[in-house]
């Protein structure tokens, strides 16, 4: 470049080197007013070309306007550099203390009855058992009769039930013993092949360490042409396998008694209880977990379905105290409390909700 | 039923171990609860050889004692009756002392060493006597296991006999049973007739059907000493005290056989005749057990001409009863009506063996085999002749056969057992088979009462194999992937509470139960319980809020005083089952918040129970643009800041303050608490034809307008009316109108409210000009003005 073209144009040399050492925005503004503004060194330079001959013009143009360039890029790199610099400033001095707790929110809990019962349909869900429910004031016929509990049957001492008072017929409503009842109703109203489990409510006049007058139970009933006593005891190995988590869970079957059943059976889980605590799954030791048979064939005739035909089992078992089995609950009476404390312990996050495909969230 | 290992040997013939034998009854159905070893080990005979007076202690004696092993051991002992050459009970350093606790050590008694320790009778925990040691007679084996030489080394087995199998009541029914599953041999018992010598001077007459049958026999001059030493300790090894002899004999016919007698003193009875029948009203009976029990009709009694003797299949009386001077006795030995007994022992709440045995059902001939062996232990034990049996009734005949297929244990119990394993496996039960084709009759054993079809004759051979050999089967599925199990009030039951519990609520369950005096506050005559378990809990609750309300009180009590509580669950308001509601109530006591660093802490309020509700309210759908929203509400909560949330003719729920006076009845004073109450089950459902598919989004892509208006109203006068105005002002353009300010204060007029609202405009079409917003803006003034006499605030 023909410096001594563009020296024509320019009074003194110019000298970029002030651009970075420049300290502040408002210096660098003004330096670029000086060379590059209006009336700035370089723009008034360009005005004197015209002055030039053409051959001059040209060169000098281009020498130019490559140094306008030129101060123009390093005035954009220092004010890049200086821009940083005071955001930086400015985030030190809006720093906060960060060890401050966060903004409150209230934590609500699921309580350990709803989160089992969640875990029972989603396990018996996936084999295909529908949910029923039936209320919780029930008549004789379907809480004893209907289910092979005759008057005076000395079964109806193995519980201890509430009644109201009788009503204009002398019937007294009785608080349903055990959630059978739906048993009996989703039988009386639907046609075999049935598959449903009745979760609920459940009363006996008992209270004591390990009993509440309220309680809850689940109760299971498949009825079909072919269910036997090896899919009993097959789905309900399925079943607890599941629940605990344990894929490799013992379980044993026992002869017993139920008036609704038979044959009937208790099922026991293996358990150790050689270090002072039990613990499901290990050890040699069975703990029994619920009762279970094959639907007694006068129950099936006394809810209309025919006993020559139709065959299935039943299965009823304590929810607060696979609850306790599992999560390590100690107390029944706890369970009714709604201290806070134990919820919040004992609860369950909201969106733990339970899921065989999704498995548990902690 | 408790048995011991040794009795059990008197009926099976066995080789099995004790806990061979337990295992096997558990997986048979008697099951085992506990085994237990008499706690006597270690425990041997040994002899005085020595007894000199302790040189330093006047009441001690230095022995020196053998137990026939080693060489003799000394041992201080303080009993007066220790002597040389007696036989009596040692015990060595480190043992265990039954009766005081004590672990034994060796030890110096001023001066001189002992080395262990001859035993008192209440040391072993054998007995009171502590008025020295053990003196055993002198052919006790120097050297032998004192529990074994006395047969106190037995091992008590705990059965649960579940109630249909009365058979099982009684050490020979459990042996007969082990015997059928392979177990051992079931021994004969050995029974022979007795010809009576003269004619019961006493007869049977049945009045009433609760008793089937009865044979009696007289005895005379029988004495009724003490039993025999091997009858008391039969008894004591089960935890039964001896009484005389003939009472022994009773008790040990229901343990042994399970077939309870009664002995009646034969000089104690009027007239010549025994008669069962209905109780009458104004008699009453005192019983063997020190109670006296008033009688009705319904219960049946034993009675002579002078009245009831006993109460049948129960319990005697103690006026008959027998004594150490009886003379002359009649012995009882009666079927009864199962369902009579235990309605005679309910009314009466007297519980006794016999009753537990009858109200089960005794074995119908053991009123031929329970007479024959009655007589021989009674003339064995306590002398004297028998008479004539005397009968009344008859033994009811066995029921019909029962048809029987082989292939119901694979069909129904999941396990194939051949024909012929079948048949030897009944036999063994006492079953009676006529074999068939595929069809058979099996006749059950008199004893089992309890078996009347197909099903129980399955369970039988299923028990007897073991469930264990039952192969698992997983139940096979109808779909690949299952139907959806919930209904939609399920379903949003089980949301509800998912939402109120990210909402910041605790879900509780508490009982269905309240107090009768709480309930009141929400229902005047709420469903009471005949039988309830406390006066706090004999009512069933009207509403849930009442026991939120209880558990906030105990949670403020313990020192949280803010809460925020729910439940999904029944509600009770009358007994029939369509006044059973699933409501979800919520309540919030307190603060919103704790007092935190960023402040914002503040009462709970109405708007918070409302928001609640609303939030549920959306999440199922429900259109909540079209609720309306009125201070109509029950008297539990405060008439003037609750609502309750009407959908055309159904009320959904309500939310509110709570009335002070039921806080002030639950303990929570001045605290604030807002409540609220949806009926999940009347919510709208879901129309399933429309499908899950959404009408097409309508978004407009012109600019959307906001404006502000403030409007100065009657304090009276609702917001909704202002809102529903301003919408209607122009349907097409309004596309949202929200409250952004409300104020009411000193600085307006009297009785005068500010309402600001922020209302959205916005054409599907066009953008708007100023032209039309202003147009626009002027016809929601007026539109306000109208329906609500409020003027624009500029």
């Amino acid at each position: 470049m023909p410096s001594a073209s563009r020296d024509l144009l320019l009074e003194d040399e110019i000298d970029t080197s002030r651009i970075d050492t420049v300290s502040s925005l408002q210096d660098l503004d003004h330096i670029k007013v000086e060379l590059l503004g209006k009336k700035g060194r370089i723009s008034e330079a360009l005005k004197r070309l015209g002055a030039l001959a053409p051959e001059e013009r040209r060169a000098a143009g281009a020498a130019l306007n490559a140094l306008k360039d030129q101060v123009s890029e390093k005035i954009e790199a220092r004010r890049h550099i200086l821009e940083k610099a005071a955001l930086d400033r400015r985030l030190q001095a809006e720093e906060i203390d960060v060890t401050l707790p966060a903004r409150w929110e209230a934590r609500g809990r699921i309580h350990p009855i709803s989160q089992t019962i969640d875990e029972i349909i989603a396990i018996f869900g996936a084999m295909g058992f529908r949910v029923a429910e039936g209320p919780d004031i029930e008549s004789d016929f379907r809480n004893f009769t209907a289910l092979n509990i005759p008057p005076d049957h000395p079964a109806r001492q193995m519980q201890d039930t509430f009644y109201l008072p009788p009503d204009a017929t002398g019937e007294r409503a009785v608080l349903r013993t055990h959630t059978s009842p739906v048993q009996v109703r989703t039988m009386m109203s639907e046609k075999p092949p049935i598959r449903v489990i009745c979760p609920g409510r459940t009363y006996r006049c008992d209270s004591d360490m390990t009993h509440t007058p309220m309680f809850h139970q689940v109760e299971g009933l498949v009825i079909d042409e072919q269910t036997h006593m090896g899919h009993l005891k097959g789905c309900l190995q399925d079943f607890v396998r599941a629940y605990f988590g344990m894929s490799d869970l013992r379980v044993r079957f026992r002869p017993s008694y139920f008036p609704f059943t038979e044959p009937s059976a208790e099922m026991d889980i293996g358990c150790d209880r050689t270090k002072g605590t039990l613990k499901i799954g290990a050890g040699a030791d069975w703990l029994e977990i619920l009762g279970c048979g094959m639907v007694h064939p006068k129950v099936l005739e006394n809810c209309g379905i025919d006993s020559t035909r139709y065959q299935g089992f039943a299965f009823g078992m304590g929810i607060e105290r696979i609850a306790m089995l599992k999560y390590g609950i100690p107390d029944l009476r706890t369970f009714f409390d709604a201290d806070l404390r134990w919820l919040r312990h004992y609860g369950f996050a909201p969106l733990d909700i339970p899921n065989t495909v999704a498995g548990p969230l902690r | 039923m408790k048995i011991t290992y040794s009795w059990l040997k008197e009926h099976l013939d066995s080789t099995a171990t004790p806990a061979v034998l337990a295992e096997r009854l558990t997986a048979i159905g008697l099951e085992v609860e506990s085994v237990t070893r008499g706690g006597l080990e270690g425990f041997v005979i040994a002899e005085v050889l020595s007894a000199e007076r302790h040189p330093n202690a006047d009441k001690l004696r230095v022995c020196q004692v053998s137990i026939g092993k080693g060489t003799p051991i000394q041992v201080v002992c303080g009993a007066p009756n220790a002597r040389a050459g007696m036989k009596s009970v040692f015990a060595a350093p480190g043992m265990h002392i039954p009766g005081t606790g004590i672990q034994l050590a060796e030890g110096n008694i001023r001066g001189q060493a002992s080395r262990g320790m001859l035993c008192s009778a209440r040391e072993l925990g054998l007995g009171e006597d502590h008025d020295g040691i053990m003196d055993l007679p002198a052919d006790a084996p120097v050297g032998e296991d004192f529990a074994r030489w006395r047969g106190l080394d037995d091992v008590l087995i705990d059965i649960n006999v579940t109630p249909n199998r009365a058979d099982c009541l009684s050490v020979r029914g459990i042996a007969r049973d082990l015997a059928a599953a392979g177990l051992g041999a079931l021994k004969p018992l050995a029974l022979s007739p007795h010809r009576g010598t003269f004619p019961s001077p006493l007869r049977w007459e049945i009045k009433d059907d609760g008793c089937v049958a009865v044979a009696g026999v007289y005895f005379r001059n029988v004495t009724n000493g003490e039993s025999p030493q091997w009858l008391k300790d039969r008894l004591a090894s089960v935890g039964q005290r001896s009484i005389s002899a003939l009472v022994d004999i009773t008790n040990y016919m229901t343990l042994d056989l399970g077939r309870p007698l009664h002995v009646f003193d034969a000089d104690k009875i009027s007239g010549d005749t025994l008669t069962m029948r209905a109780a009458r009203d104004g008699e009453n009976l005192a019983a063997l057990d020190g109670n006296t029990y008033d009688l009705g009709p319904d219960m049946l009694v034993i009675a002579d001409k002078a009245g009831p003797l006993a109460l049948g299949g129960i319990m005697g009386g103690a006026p008959s009863g027998v004594s150490v001077e009886t003379r002359n006795v009649f012995l009882e030995v009666a079927l009864f009506d199962p369902r009579r007994i235990a309605r005679t022992g309910r009314m009466l709440n007297l519980q006794s063996d016999a009753r537990y045995r009858f109200e089960r059902g005794v074995d119908p001939q053991s009123l031929v085999w329970g007479t024959a062996r009655a007589i021989a232990l009674i003339m064995d034990l306590c002398g004297g002749e028998a008479s004539v049996t005397v009968l009344a009734g008859e033994i009811p005949a066995q029921p019909a056969a029962i048809p029987y297929r082989p292939s119901r244990t694979e069909t129904l119990g999941g396990l194939k057992i051949d024909p012929a394993s079948q048949e030897m496996l009944l036999t063994r039960l006492g079953f009676a088979i006529e074999r068939g084709e595929s069809q058979w009759r099996a006749s059950p054993p008199s004893w089992r009462g309890d078996i009347s079809g197909e099903a129980d004759i399955v369970e039988e051979l299923l028990r007897l194999e073991g469930y264990d050999a039952i192969p698992m089967r997983s139940l096979p599925l109808e779909e690949s992937v299952p139907e959806p199990v919930l209904t939609i009030v399920q379903r949003r039951a089980q949301a509800a509470k998912r939402l109120l519990a990210t909402r910041g609520l605790m879900e509780a369950v508490t009982f269905s139960f309240m107090a009768g005096a709480t309930a009141r506050h929400f229902l005047p005559s709420p469903v009471a319980l005949a039988n309830p378990i406390s006066v706090d809990l004999d009512v069933l609750r009207p509403s849930i809020l009442g026991n939120l309300l209880a558990a906030a009180q105990r949670n403020a009590a313990r020192g949280e005083k803010d809460t925020a509580l729910f439940e999904v669950g029944p509600v009770y308001l009358s007994p029939s089952e369509r006044d059973q509601f699933l409501v979800a109530t919520g309540l919030r006591v307190g603060l919103s918040h704790p007092r935190q660093w960023q402040g914002g802490a503040r009462p709970v309020d109405f708007f918070d129970a409302k928001a609640d509700c609303l939030a549920l309210l959306e999440e199922f759908s429900v259109p909540t643009a079209n609720l309306q929203i009125e201070r109509a509400v029950p008297a539990y909560y405060h008439p003037g800041r609750a609502a309750s949330l009407r959908l055309g003719p159904a009320i959904l729920g309500y939310c509110g303050e709570m009335h002070p006076g039921l806080l002030g009845a639950s303990g929570l004073g001045e605290a604030m608490a807002v409540g609220f109450e949806l009926f999940l089950d009347r919510l709208p459902q879901p129309r399933v034809k429309a499908g899950q598919a959404r009408a097409p989004l309508v978004a407009s892509p012109y600019q959307a307008v906001e404006r502000d208006f403030a409007f100065l109203v009657d304090r009276g006068q609702s917001v909704a009316n202002l809102l529903k105005a301003a919408r209607g002002a122009d349907k097409l353009l309004i596309t949202a109108a929200r409250v952004f300010d409300l104020y009411e204060g000193e600085k307006l007029p009297a009785g005068k409210k500010s309402v600001a609202l922020a209302i959205t405009l916005q054409a599907s079409d066009r953008t708007l000009t100023d032209k039309e917003i202003e147009e626009t803006s002027a016809r929601i003034v007026a539109a306000v003005t109208r329906a609500t006499g409020a003027e624009l605030r500029t």
